[in-house]
């Protein structure tokens, strides 16, 4: 185990301890100009700067208002699909599962090359149907921008955890279930009654989890960006950000301290997972 | 009556699992029209008529941009997907099978650490890597995108699950017994009898190293060596503004690209269920 621990240090504790320590400095042409640059320590400063930078600070209320779409609708159609599949009523399940997961295996980023076509109008049939249906997709507006882009990933993650949860509810003692509908509970009442509260503990580490990559979101504005400049820009989400600080400003110190407050940001949420999850796990 | 309202419900229950179906599969749908269509005909936008259909032009367009490069780009995915998968099986089985069988000081609170590990997205820690890279001169080097694939901390957590599972403490015991040193014990008779385990985690690294974007894109700067989809992706941005008949050569890419993985998740179900099952349960 410890070759794991050798290649674990070398890829995640070194890295972050460098960023730290860039974080912590700034490279200033010394006073007349010449004779290199220096590193001058200027303690927190870098993260006062991003911190105070309001294009980077947006980029968080624009991810919260993406996770804000995103994350409720991925959950209730992932619960709501796997007690379907749960149910006496549904046919074929496995075949039905199967085919909901598969998107989760196709590369981010072609699935939102592939949906940035679907979204192009004259060549989009998508678009075409929402015209006509009275409705006048443009891509440019927040309002049609931010859920375009969370149906990427409503699209790709939904069957993933549609098979997560169809195993915690095949983990369900089937003498509960049985035993309510011996009392006479219908399969909704069975679904809702029963089955729901004994998911929510893999259904709120789901959400946890999804809320954790919503922090980190890059694909899917970096590549539909082009096509809806007016609402998208380089710098939408806090990855893009610190993406344009690092290779289009070289300002790596910026980028340091933004990649250390948003794995700083991430840990938190984490930690609130798992008290959360320890909690609900313990009530159940 | 209640016959009725049964049939009804269980037409409504497979009802919303086909709306479903169609949704999951309509992007799929419209991938395989597109790789068929001419580059006229996707971007007229009636791709769901079957008129002007030219499938192997595209491929031969494929094959023939850029001198062929797609195919070296494919070569790479394969490269860093398949060295990465092979390692990271081994090494997670290593440290997992290391947690399960043996007591350390600290143990606990290592343990700890992994699960830390698991939650932290790759992205997050993608951008320093690339700090340190760039220090170390790593950068633009094949390393760069390979070593920082050989550490899964989930797959040293599916590696202890399936330890617990499959190696009985007897065997090890035994083995020692024998006189077998610790490497031994673990090569003979640990690692054969978490092949299953190592396969289900070889599966994931490599899937998730092939899905794999944000990393090679910051990390390489020679097209020589990226992998299939950030070549794609740089053709992709290319052809909104230059050319647009590049979008059917993207169209093709991407099919290959998705293809065997799609194949392999297809066939080898047992592994897959089986870790995300124990995901979802631990």
């Amino acid at each position: 185990m410890s070759p794991f621990f050798v290649l674990f240090t070398a890829v995640t504790l070194i890295p972050v301890g460098y960023a730290v320590y860039l974080s912590l400095y700034r490279t200033e042409a010394s006073g007349l100009g010449f004779g290199g640059a220096v590193d001058v320590f200027v303690g927190l400063g870098n993260y006062t700067r991003t911190l105070g930078d309001a294009v980077f600070r947006s980029g968080f209320a624009h991810v919260a208002e993406y996770g804000i779409v995103y994350v409720p609708v991925m959950l209730i159609a992932a619960v709501a699909a796997a007690l379907l599949l749960d149910s006496a009523l549904a046919k074929a399940s496995r075949f039905f599962q199967l085919v909901f997961f598969l998107p989760s295996q196709v590369p981010g980023i072609l699935a939102a090359i592939i949906w940035l076509y679907l979204y192009t109008p004259h060549v989009s049939p998508v678009v075409q149907w929402l015209t006509d249906l009275g409705a006048t997709p443009n891509l440019n507006h927040p309002a049609w921008s931010v859920p375009a882009m969370a149906n990427v990933a409503v699209w790709q993650f939904t069957g993933y955890n549609i098979v997560i949860f169809y195993a915690a509810l095949k983990a369900v003692p089937r003498e509960v279930i049985e035993a309510a509908v011996v009392d006479g509970a219908g399969e909704w009442r069975t679904a809702v009654g029963i089955k729901l509260p004994l998911i929510g503990p893999a259904a709120s580490l789901a959400g946890m989890m999804t809320l954790v990559g919503v922090l980190q979101l890059f694909n899917e504005p970096l590549v539909l960006g082009s096509i809806a400049p007016g609402s998208i820009s380089a710098v939408w989400s806090p990855n893009l950000y610190l993406y344009n600080a690092a290779f289009t400003d070289n300002d790596y110190a910026a980028a340091a301290a933004g990649s250390i407050l948003l794995a700083l940001l991430s840990g938190v949420l984490s930690f609130v997972v798992i008290r959360l999850t320890r909690r609900w796990r313990d009530l159940a | 009556m209640r016959t009725t309202s049964r049939f009804t419900s269980k037409a409504v229950v497979n009802g919303v699992l086909v709306v479903g179906l169609l949704y999951t599969l309509l992007p799929m749908v419209f991938l395989v029209l597109a790789v068929c269509k001419t580059p006229g005909g996707i971007l007229s936008g009636d791709v769901f008529s079957l008129r002007e259909l030219d499938p192997l032009g595209n491929l031969r367009a494929l094959i023939h941009e850029d001198g062929g490069i797609y195919f070296r780009w494919y070569l790479n995915s394969i490269l860093y997907a398949g060295v990465g998968a092979l390692v990271a099986g081994i090494v997670c089985a290593a440290a997992g099978y290391a947690f399960d069988k043996y007591d350390f000081p600290g143990k606990e609170r290592l343990y700890a650490l992994v699960l830390v590990g698991v939650l932290i997205p790759g992205t997050a820690t993608a951008l320093p890597l690339y700090l340190i890279a760039s220090k170390i001169h790593l950068v633009n080097t094949v390393w760069a995108v390979l070593i920082p694939g050989f550490v899964s901390p989930f797959g040293v957590f599916l590696a202890r699950v399936f330890s617990q599972a499959y190696v009985p403490g007897e065997v090890i015991e035994a083995a020692r017994m024998d006189g077998a040193g610790d490497v031994r014990t673990f090569w003979r008779i640990g690692l054969p009898l978490l092949k299953p385990g190592v396969a289900t985690i070889m599966l994931f690294t490599f899937a998730g190293i092939w899905q794999g974007f944000y990393l090679p894109y910051i990390m390489l700067s020679d097209e020589k060596l990226y992998p299939a989809s950030l070549g794609l992706y740089i053709w992709n941005a290319q052809s909104s503004t230059e050319d647009p008949a590049m979008a059917s050569v993207v169209f093709v890419g991407s099919a290959i690209v998705i293809l065997p993985v799609v194949a392999a998740f297809i066939s080898l179900q047992r592994y897959w269920r089986a870790g995300l099952t124990s995901g979802a349960v631990k």
